[in-house]
């Protein structure tokens, strides 16, 4: 089987053919049959990306660096041992990068090659971060991909877009939203979104 | 992909949630908790063989199920004969878990690393212009075509990092300095572009010369 072509409709990420759901367990079944994993470990894999990860994790670290001056220079010297000190750490997030969003300066942050994403901080993916659409055209037409998002920049602004070509992962620290001044981190963790934190929106 | 223009709209879905199906978290499980783990490059390099009409048609979690598929038959965890069956060969020995549900938040959240101690001191430094070389490999490589032979500036260097363009094909790490480097809108994209947006890459050494 030099290429594993499936014979099923292809629909653009709408709901697949229920083929592939029954090709999935066909495999689990055979590689927990030969030994080779273990369902209870797939179900604690599934468990971690869906309730131990996510941008909440991203938010905390940015409404850190809001708030402490500190955390802040830390987050930017060696991202990676700071967000650590949060306790954000495994695969997708092994070099870790902050850039950080000024009024001069907006970032963005796309994988051009594959999907690569700070999965500690971040949580997985969504599907339009890992589509040729955004892949394709985050660096050839940066600001027409944010204005799609609502982020219109005017040209003073400088757009900065980190393509994630290697294993260093990129997390943008948006600007505080301005009327903020008087709240807590908590508070301000929960302004923090998973596209600000891309650089697809401000908030 | 990056810079090809018709690909269509980017479409942000609302509230979207970590799986849309069953079947996609199991996929991701799987390819986590296989005996094809680690090596991230030939994992990229086995999605990358999917043909480009089919890739482009596939949803992110068709490619990873078809690559692992290959992975396995190549690493020889399982037999084609198994994979068409869905059945063990009875001969076959059994094997034991990788990953035992105990293990896998200890597993998942340790952090390793892709640097690596480098003899040799990197070629460039922050500051220095470079041209990404016009290479056209037939094999994995992370130089995106859209930089190849353009000029850009290293901004920061981020020591030896694990070759993909080696490790990718059984090539070892083959540790090669890695930087970032930073390239302005217009060299890239013509004069249409706004002057002051730029591109920052992480291109390894034998990606560069010095321009």
């Amino acid at each position: 089987m030099p290429h594993d072509h499936p014979h099923h409709d292809h629909n653009h990420g709408q709901e697949p053919p229920s083929d592939i759901a029954l090709r999935v367990k066909a495999l689990e079944s055979l590689l927990v049959e030969k030994g080779l994993v273990d369902p209870a470990a797939l179900d604690a894999i599934v468990d971690y990306y869906e309730t131990k990860v996510g941008p909440r994790n991203g938010a905390r670290v940015v409404a850190k660096a809001w708030s402490d001056p500190d955390y802040r220079a830390r987050l930017l010297a060696d991202a990676t041992a700071a967000i650590a000190e949060l306790g954000y750490t495994g695969g997708q997030g092994e070099h870790m990068v902050a850039v950080e969003n000024t009024p001069a300066t907006h970032n963005m942050v796309v994988c051009t090659l594959c999907s690569c994403y700070p999965w500690p901080v971040l949580g997985l993916p969504p599907v339009w971060y890992k589509s040729a659409p955004y892949r394709s055209r985050a660096v050839i037409d940066s600001r027409g991909v944010l204005a799609e998002f609502g982020t219109e920049l005017p040209a003073e602004v400088a757009v900065r877009v980190w393509d994630s070509t290697a294993e260093v992962r990129y997390l943008v620290i948006p600007e505080r939203p301005a009327g903020t001044e008087g709240l807590g981190e908590a508070a301000r963790a929960a302004l923090v979104t998973r596209d600000g934190m891309i650089g697809t929106a401000r908030l | 992909m990056g810079g090809m223009h018709g690909l269509g709209p980017v479409a942000p879905e609302p509230d979207e949630p970590v799986f849309h199906h069953d079947w996609e978290r199991r996929v991701h499980a799987l390819v986590i908790a296989s005996p094809t783990r680690g090596n991230i490059d030939a994992g990229r390099h086995q999605r990358e063989l999917i043909p480009g009409p089919d890739y482009l048609a596939m949803t992110y979690y068709e490619r990873w199920f078809a690559a692992l598929r290959e992975m396995l038959l190549k690493g020889g965890a399982v037999s084609a004969e198994e994979l068409a069956s869905g059945r063990a060969d009875p001969a076959a020995a059994k094997a034991t878990p990788r990953l035992s549900a105990e293990m896998v938040a200890a597993a998942l959240s340790r952090s390793g690393s892709y640097l690596r101690d480098d003899p040799s001191p990197p070629a460039f430094a922050p500051g220095e212009r470079v041209r990404a070389r016009n290479l056209s490999p037939v094999g994995h490589t992370r130089l995106a075509r859209y930089v190849r032979g353009r000029i850009g500036a290293v901004e920061r260097s981020h020591g030896a990092h694990v070759f993909p363009d080696s490790h990718a094909h059984g090539g070892g790490e083959d540790p090669r300095p890695l930087y970032t480097v930073r390239f302005m809108a217009r060299d890239l994209w013509g004069p249409g572009a706004e002057e002051r947006d730029s591109f920052s890459l992480d291109l390894w050494e034998p990606y560069l010369e010095r321009a």
